[in-house]
């Protein structure tokens, strides 16, 4: 195998590690805010439960949960899942990372000081105009270093995929490698996962330069 | 008439009775200091009044419209949600640690309720704000941020945005308590002027001359209740309960 084809074949492979990423990312972020509100419900019994979901989310293996999203129809329902191997990675990324996200943001929320609430009420905003305009852009700042930590944990965990016989660029470069006995592959893999989290970690400073005009 | 008008108010934390049948009107155009020791329910008979705290008895109303009064029961029971968005139009509120909006400019902290909350148009508003920061003394310092502002300006600005919402009522829960003593003469002056101006305003404070210059009444509570109102010049300069004399001599330091 010429180093071009090797290369071509890995491309290939990015590709798809790029989508898994993306994809988790834009639906864990929103989700992990509702799993987060579910969290904080007055309701006792909904924010247990949803406690509950977080704990064993946070405290399984990833590559675990992934399997039982994959299987999981199946053995469950006898349902094929030939198709469904994509959809049960986004699956398995995005909930695992919502619950991540959930306490990150309560963390944050948490830490706003009940002045600004009050302050907001006293002038008659709305609990959902306190929410989005005081609240919200507060937090967002506060919890940005915590999320850039998961988002680069998220760009290598997407090398989970490969327990699935996901073609993504880990479970390639390890087929090429036990194919042609050669580590350049992995070198490959690791050197394009090192970009990616240097990509992330650039835009995500960007994102914070660009909230530092308050303290 | 009176803007605000308090009756019997009765609240707890759990076991501790913190507000003892206290009953309290302000008259409109009328400045009253609150003043008393530390933990005797000074900031939480504001809290009631301006509905961060609900109480567990008594009536509460500003004009003539009822916020809260006992049922049958002896127990308050308060206005539906929306008629008490309504009643909140008429105070406002500034707080001892400013709660500024530290994300929002300072233009932005004085024009986003009045815009978003009242409905008002834009350019009205942000006209008639930059006026209220002129006169607070700080109309260079709108595009500025609360961080970026002396503990004096941020509380100016606290100040700004209470008037920017045309309240006809003023509470104050010790304006200048977390300033630098070299920086409560600032605040002093504003809210001073704004009396001058016939704002009715209720202060709590621990500014004793200020106190007798500005205030048409002083309320003096110990223990959640009023131990003796009137004249400044009668309840600071010459009270007539113990208790009130004691608690002048011990500021004298
Ligand atoms: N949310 C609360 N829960 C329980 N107790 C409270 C609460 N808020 C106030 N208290 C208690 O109520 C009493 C009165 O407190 P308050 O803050 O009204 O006093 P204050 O007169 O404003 O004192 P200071 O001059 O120190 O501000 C205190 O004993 C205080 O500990
Ligand atoms: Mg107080």
């Amino acid at each position: 195998m010429t180093i071009q084809t090797m290369l071509l074949t890995m491309g290939s492979g990015m590709l798809k590690t790029c989508g898994i990423f993306i994809l988790s990312l834009i639906f864990s972020l929103p989700l992990g805010m509702v799993v987060c509100f579910l969290r904080k419900s007055k309701n006792k019994f909904v924010s247990n439960v949803t406690r509950f979901f977080i704990s064993v989310l946070r405290g399984t293996p990833l590559m675990l949960q992934l399997m039982v999203w994959y299987f999981g129809p199946f053995y469950l329902f006898q349902w094929s899942i030939r198709t469904w191997r994509f959809p049960a990675l986004i699956v398995g990324f995005s909930i695992n990372y919502a619950a991540y996200f959930a306490e990150i943001y309560r963390g944050g929320i948490e830490s706003m000081a009940i002045g600004q609430y009050e302050a907001a009420e006293v002038l008659g905003y709305t609990k959902t105009q306190t929410f989005f305009k005081i609240i919200l852009p507060q937090v967002i700042k506060r919890v940005l270093p915590a999320v850039t930590n998961e988002v680069i944990t998220l760009v290598k965990d997407t090398s989970l995929a490969f327990t699935l016989a996901y073609q993504e660029v880990f479970s390639i470069s390890k087929q090429i490698a036990s194919k042609e006995n050669s580590l350049i592959p992995f070198v490959v893999a690791g050197v394009f996962y090192y970009v990616a989290n240097y990509v992330v970690a650039f835009v995500m400073e960007r994102i914070e330069k660009r909230l530092n005009y308050y303290k | 008439m009176n803007i605000l008008t308090m009756k019997n108010i009765e609240k707890s934390f759990g076991d501790l009775q913190v507000i003892k049948n206290v009953s309290l009107s302000v008259d409109n155009g009328e400045v009253v200091s609150i003043i008393g020791p530390s933990g005797s329910g000074k900031s939480t008979l504001l809290r009631c009044a301006t509905f961060l705290e609900t109480i567990d008895s008594g009536l509460i109303k500003y004009e003539d419209k009822i916020a809260v009064q006992n049922d049958e029961n002896g127990v308050a029971r308060y206005v539906p949600q929306k008629e008490l968005k309504n009643i909140k139009r008429v105070f406002g509120l500034v707080f001892q640690q400013f709660n500024l909006f530290p994300h929002f400019s300072v233009i932005k902290n004085v024009t986003d309720a009045p815009i978003s909350v009242q409905k008002r148009n834009k350019d009205e508003v942000k006209e008639e704000a930059m006026g209220i920061l002129k006169k607070m003394g700080l109309e260079d310092k709108a595009d500025a941020y609360p961080y970026q502002l002396s503990g004096g300006q941020q509380q100016r600005v606290a100040i700004a945005r209470a008037l920017a919402m045309n309240p006809d009522i003023l509470f104050f829960d010790e304006p200048t308590s977390a300033l630098d003593p070299e920086l409560t003469g600032e605040v002093l002056k504003v809210i001073r002027q704004l009396a001058d101006e016939k704002m009715t305003m209720v202060v709590v404070t621990h500014e004793m001359p200020f106190a007798r210059a500005v205030s048409d009444r002083v309320i003096f509570i110990d223990g959640g209740v009023i131990v003796e109102e009137g004249d400044p010049e009668i309840v600071l300069g010459n009270p007539t309960k113990e208790r009130t004399k004691q608690f002048l001599k011990n500021y004298q330091r």
